[in-house]
């Protein structure tokens, strides 16, 4: 146990060392694209939007949870980008040839990946406060927005863990990777409620996990405990099989690459 | 008459390294190696010769327990490199190819990050990095980013990776592809280095002179098999004699299998071959066998372009065993 300690710790300060000599691309990490989707998006659509169909004071506020789960979404699939490369440069091969657990690279990664997007959730939700959205649930609201990130964030990161195990290339992972976002994020509510969607649309975004995390996320920010606690109970249920089938995936991805 | 049931049963003192006719099929159905097996003695430098996807890396990666035969058994200091995996990565030291290396980390914790891989308590692994930087003389760029290093500076570092375990065996992978000339000397300097501290060595490598005068033995693999094992001398000394290559005009081609059959009737040659309009004669004694072979070229009407005698090179071993000659990487400049 002491030994697995000893392993994840260093493999994780590795990736927080990796982040911290890129300084730019650590400012990107936690000031994400995301924001600037809360800033222009959510001030542009102000008008456009109609609050009575969004039910929401203001469309930024609507908004939020939607980003906030966007940046959930964004970190975990990218979360494999690492270990992606230290699989095509061999470096994944020199862990593996020392006598470390098999799981403890995927841990110190699933720590790393948690821990930001957990940062960056809380940057969103510091910004979205600035405009005017303070959420009605306060501190335990956030904490539990957080859990629900890492809820999700968790299958994410799988998926995006066992793609880079499997693929030949990474022009393959990434071209995946943008393959898979756009869609995530038009078929959910993250832009818009499901009631203004188009049918066809609807019936596919309830399919998509993510729809089920910004409806637990969104009242949170915008009705109270009241409204949330039924949607937390069904997210929960939502993500303890989409985490399970994920990780399911990517163990078998890893075990056919690394044996 | 007896049965020496004992005598199979009594441990004999088992090689540093063992592979017993290793075989790997991947899943696609594509086999990497087929019936692969030698010995590597304590202390010896032990060098897998052959061209890219001749199944050397793949042999490599089995025995330090990274990839599972298909077949076939290998020991590694007498542990099983599949059931005693663990334990074969805990005596074990590993230095793959130079790109895996952490560009964003410094030299000195690429070493502690392998330090606490290998469980080294603190204070153990702070000497040994001290140790094993002054081995590869990397002592003054240890703080220093990878990303700053050059490619002898990146090899050390790897070597340095290598070595943290204090292992009893290394296994290396190309260990001077893409290196300068320089480099590469002082590289095998740090290679003798080790053997001379008592560290048995398996490499593989696609350059002829590294095979020829840093091991100690080879393997010639090729197709995934082993075609050949030996020291590079006793290999060479094997295809019996020297070298005579003739390069005639293009314009006979038609002559040369006629100019082949004449020549092999002759005594003091053992072999022809042919390759175009290049014939390869091996003798025993070039001195005593030129004058034959120029008159029969001139009596047969041909035209030489070229003629050149060598004592067999290890170019000529791998060409004799495999049937083709090795592709070479050639070194690039700095990496």
């Amino acid at each position: 146990m002491n030994q697995y300690m000893q392993e994840v710790g260093a493999l994780t300060m590795r990736w927080v060392k990796r982040l911290s000599r890129e300084k730019f691309s650590m400012l990107f990490t936690l000031f994400q694209p995301m924001v600037f989707w809360l800033i222009f998006f959510g001030n542009l659509f102000q008008r456009a939007a109609d609050t009575r169909v969004v039910q929401a004071p203001s469309y930024i506020a609507f908004l939020a949870a939607g980003v906030v789960v966007m940046t959930i979404l964004n970190n975990g699939l990218a979360g494999g980008t690492d270990l992606l490369f230290d699989k095509e440069n061999g470096f994944l091969e020199r862990l593996m040839s020392t006598p470390i657990s098999r799981t403890s690279v995927v841990i110190s990664r699933f720590l790393f990946v948690m821990t930001i997007t957990s940062l960056q959730v809380l940057v969103i939700l510091g910004v979205a406060y600035l405009f005017g959205v303070h959420p009605v649930t306060g501190i335990g609201g956030v904490a539990v927005i957080i859990l629900i990130g890492l809820l999700f964030g968790v299958g994410l990161t799988a998926i995006s863990m066992a793609l880079a195990f499997s693929v030949k290339s990474h022009g393959d992972f990434f071209s995946m990777l943008g393959f898979l976002s756009l869609p995530m994020i038009f078929l959910s509510t993250a832009l818009v409620p499901l009631s203004a969607m188009p049918t066809w649309m609807a019936v596919l975004a309830q399919l998509n996990p993510m729809t089920w995390a910004i409806d637990a996320v969104r009242p949170l920010i915008l009705s109270g405990w009241a409204a949330a606690l039924p949607k937390i109970g069904i997210v929960v249920g939502v993500m303890t099989v989409f985490d399970s089938v994920c990780l399911w995936g990517a163990a078998r991805a890893f075990r056919r690459t690394l044996g | 008459m007896g049965l020496t049931l004992s005598g199979s049963l009594a441990p004999v003192a088992p090689g540093a390294i063992e592979a017993a006719r290793l075989s790997k099929t991947y899943e696609g159905g594509l086999t990497a190696i087929e019936d692969i097996s030698f010995q590597v003695s304590t202390g010896e430098i032990f060098g897998l010769l052959g061209p890219n996807g001749a199944g050397k890396t793949t042999t490599l990666r089995i025995l330090i327990t990274v990839l599972r035969p298909s077949g076939g058994q290998a020991r590694v200091l007498g542990m099983d490199v599949v059931a005693q995996a663990t334990e074969v990565r805990q005596a074990i030291g590993y230095v793959p190819q130079e790109r895996a290396i952490d560009r964003f980390l410094t030299g000195r914790e690429h070493l502690e990050l392998l330090a606490s891989l290998y469980h080294l308590p603190k204070d153990q692994a702070a000497t040994r990095i001290t140790e094993v930087l002054r081995l590869v003389n990397l002592e003054h760029k240890a703080d220093e980013v990878a990303r700053n290093y050059s490619g002898g500076m990146k090899r050390k570092l790897d070597i340095a990776c290598g070595l943290i375990p204090d292992p009893k065996a290394l296994f290396m992978d190309e260990p001077t592809l893409g290196l300068d000339v320089e480099s590469r000397l002082k590289i095998w300097d740090h290679i003798r280095q080790l053997k001379a501290r008592g560290i048995t060595i398996l490499l593989t490598t696609n350059y002829l002179d590294e095979a020829d005068q840093l091991c100690d033995r080879i393997a010639i693999i090729d197709g995934g098999r082993v075609k050949a094992i030996g020291s590079p001398a006793d290999l060479k000394s094997g295809l019996g004699g020297d070298v005579v290559t003739l390069t005639l005009s293009p314009g006979d081609l038609g002559r040369v299998e006629v100019l082949a059959q004449a020549l092999k009737k002759q005594e003091a040659i053992r072999a022809v071959s042919t390759k175009q309009n290049v014939l390869d004669i091996r003798v025993a004694s070039p001195e005593a066998t030129l004058p034959a072979i120029l008159s029969a070229v001139t009596a047969h009407g041909c035209r030489l372009e070229f003629v050149d005698y060598h004592r067999p090179r290890l170019d000529d071993v791998f060409l004799a065993h495999t049937g083709h000659r090795i592709k070479e990487e050639f070194p690039k400049g700095e990496a």
